[in-house]
């Protein structure tokens, strides 16, 4: 994931070669700079190479549709494999856990840039950047341990007032080992990252904005309407896509959680479903040489995927670069 | 529309400094009164307590009362937001809304105060405010354009349309020409002296003929050492202070012996 906030606001670089003026150290430190960067592209063009390279030796002898087949059997003789449920469980449970991550974690950034007493704001910011750096391998031991049993009573109510939605009928008995359940783990994860990531575009509306609108006889929270939140608008996005990059990779808190099936179903409460990283994790070390390359196509969907989101959040927000605040 | 300030007996402090000391003075409607002195005698400060954005500083406190025709500004009822819809103000740097359109920004006051107009009504506002502040014919086939994009000047006159487009009884100034040319700064000038047939305005400058050519009356403000508080030495009318100021220190000030 090269993707960070400050890409986004800033102005492209003033190029480095136009200050130089042939000392050693500029040529040094021009040759370190570019050499940076020449490695990066060739990591990433490695990794997509190897990627593709293995998933067309699986690919070219499934014998299923790799895009529409929902099961897995990629050591039956001839293999069938697809990522039908992958994809769907991948996608949904991401989509559950950046419904509820987000508006949680811009309301906490906004409490903490601009409601909290400064002597409350700080520590709050410390706990904040401190879950995010919990593994998540703990995660989804508290996960599995902790919140499936917690969540059951939120399921059957989910199921019982929300049940006409179709979406939250739960059609099956059983513990609350669903896509839902997923989803709100992940909320939990990448609820930090957000979280820190807008608080600290919020930090950046310029004073002066603030007090532009104040003067206008602004509310606190007009304020925030009418300069903070435009201002942080394309931060917020970029700290949103971070967190769905880490929900669409999660592997292990998901694996611990999730009681993997080869079913699509809508209704999220049910048990099952499965994701791309959970999928690999779960199958990796039975899988002979084929097997592997099969998950590794799995692999390179869920790259071209996360590179999918990533590249849609960017057009977001240079639809309105000129808007931005960077230029003013 | 344009009202009377009384201010008697005010001051104001950051945390446990003082600022400005017992500062009492009347502006009248439909004039054009400004403040000059020297750096950091608290003219800046005075200013913002006259809409009550003086508050919003960290351990900003103020003193003493400010009498808008026969509502006190600092009453115990009174709510610091209506306050500041009545007493509009323009900004040292221009700092119209980054992420506005220039239409938007003269139309953020109306939107802010609730009173969701039609359409139509609000492109009347926007257009009487650009044309009240010199900018309409400059802006009128961009108005959906940001207002970033604009000059300094441009902004600063986009900022002063904001500002009246609410239509306060009070337009207060903090240095609205510091960051501009002089060009810009002309034009800001003779809107100065246009606004001021319906508002009552108080400005802040550094610059002495500025102050000479633009004001009714001028407030001169001086501190007696680094560290204390600021007050007023004298305010009489404009013509007076720059040739017979009735305080020595203000002459001294004017003549540039001093500040």
């Amino acid at each position: 994931m090269a993707f960070t906030p400050t890409q986004t606001d800033t102005a492209p670089p003033v190029s480095a070669s136009k200050g130089s003026t042939g000392r050693a150290g500029d040529k040094i430190f021009s040759g370190l700079s570019k050499g940076s960067g020449i490695l990066l592209l060739v990591i990433m063009a490695s990794i997509a190479a190897f990627l593709t390279y293995r998933a067309s030796i699986a690919l070219s002898k499934n014998e299923g549709n790799f895009l529409t087949t929902f099961d897995w059997n990629a050591s039956a003789n001839p293999p069938v494999f697809g990522i039908a449920v992958l994809l769907f469980g991948t996608v949904v449970s991401s989509i559950i856990a950046m419904a509820i991550a987000v508006p949680i974690a811009v309301g906490i950034a906004l409490f903490i840039s601009h409601y909290a007493p400064r002597k409350l704001a700080a520590p709050l910011a410390y706990v904040v950047d401190l879950l995010a750096a919990v593994p998540s391998i703990v995660y989804g031991i508290w996960g599995a341990l902790f919140l499936v049993p917690q969540l059951n009573g939120l399921n059957l109510w989910l199921d019982e007032y929300l049940g006409w939605t179709y979406v939250f009928d739960k059609t099956q008995v059983g513990v609350a080992r669903s896509l839902f359940t997923v989803g709100v783990l992940l909320a939990i994860m990448i609820l930090p990252i957000v979280t820190s990531v807008s608080r600290e575009v919020f930090l950046q509306v310029p004073r002066m904005n603030e007090e532009a609108a104040l003067a206008l006889g602004a509310t606190r929270w007009e304020v925030i309407r009418t300069a903070v939140l435009p201002f942080g608008r394309s931060g917020v996005i970029s700290a949103s896509m971070l967190g769905l990059g880490r929900a669409l990779g999660e592997t292990m808190a998901v694996a611990t959680v999730l009681s993997p099936s080869f079913l699509i179903s809508l209704h999220v409460l049910d048990p099952g479903g499965g994701t791309f990283a959970q999928n690999i994790a779960a199958k990796f070390d039975e899988a002979n040489e084929f097997g592997r390359d099969a998950l590794i196509a799995s692999g390179l969907v869920l790259f071209l995927l996360t590179l999918l989101v990533n590249g849609a959040a960017r057009l977001i927000i240079a639809r309105r670069k000129e808007y931005s605040g960077a230029n003013a | 529309m344009a009202k009377r300030i009384d201010v008697s007996g005010l001051s104001a402090f950051y945390g446990n400094h003082k600022a400005i000391d017992d500062i009492s003075m009347t502006v009248e409607p439909r004039s054009v009164t400004a403040f000059i002195g020297p750096s950091g005698c608290g003219k800046s400060t005075f200013l913002r307590t006259l809409n009550r954005m003086h508050e919003v500083t960290p351990g900003g406190r103020v003193e003493g009362k400010v009498m808008l025709d026969d509502e006190n500004l600092y009453g115990a009822n009174v709510d610091p937001v209506a306050v500041r819809r009545t007493v509009g103000m323009v900004f040292q740097r221009p700092n119209p809304f980054p992420t506005m359109s220039i239409f938007d920004n003269v139309a953020a006051g109306l939107r802010l105060n609730g009173t969701v107009k039609k359409k139509s009504e609000l492109n009347d506002v926007v257009e009487r405010s650009l044309k009240g502040a010199n900018l309409w014919n400059e802006v009128k086939d961009r108005l959906n354009k940001p207002g970033s994009g604009l000059s300094g000047g441009q902004q600063q006159r986009l900022c002063i349309a904001r500002a009246i487009a609410v239509e306060p009884q009070v337009l207060l100034m903090d240095e609205p020409c510091s960051a501009l040319d002089p060009i810009s700064t002309l034009a800001i000038e003779d809107l100065i002296g246009e606004l001021k047939e319906r508002f009552t305005i108080v400005i802040v400058t550094h610059n002495m003929q500025q102050a000479a050519r633009v004001s009714d009356r001028t407030a001169f403000f001086n501190l007696a050492a680094v560290g204390q508080p600021g007050k007023l030495i004298e305010i009489d009318d404009t013509e007076r202070i720059f040739s017979n100021p009735s305080v020595q220190a203000t002459e001294d000030y004017i003549s540039g012996r001093f500040g």
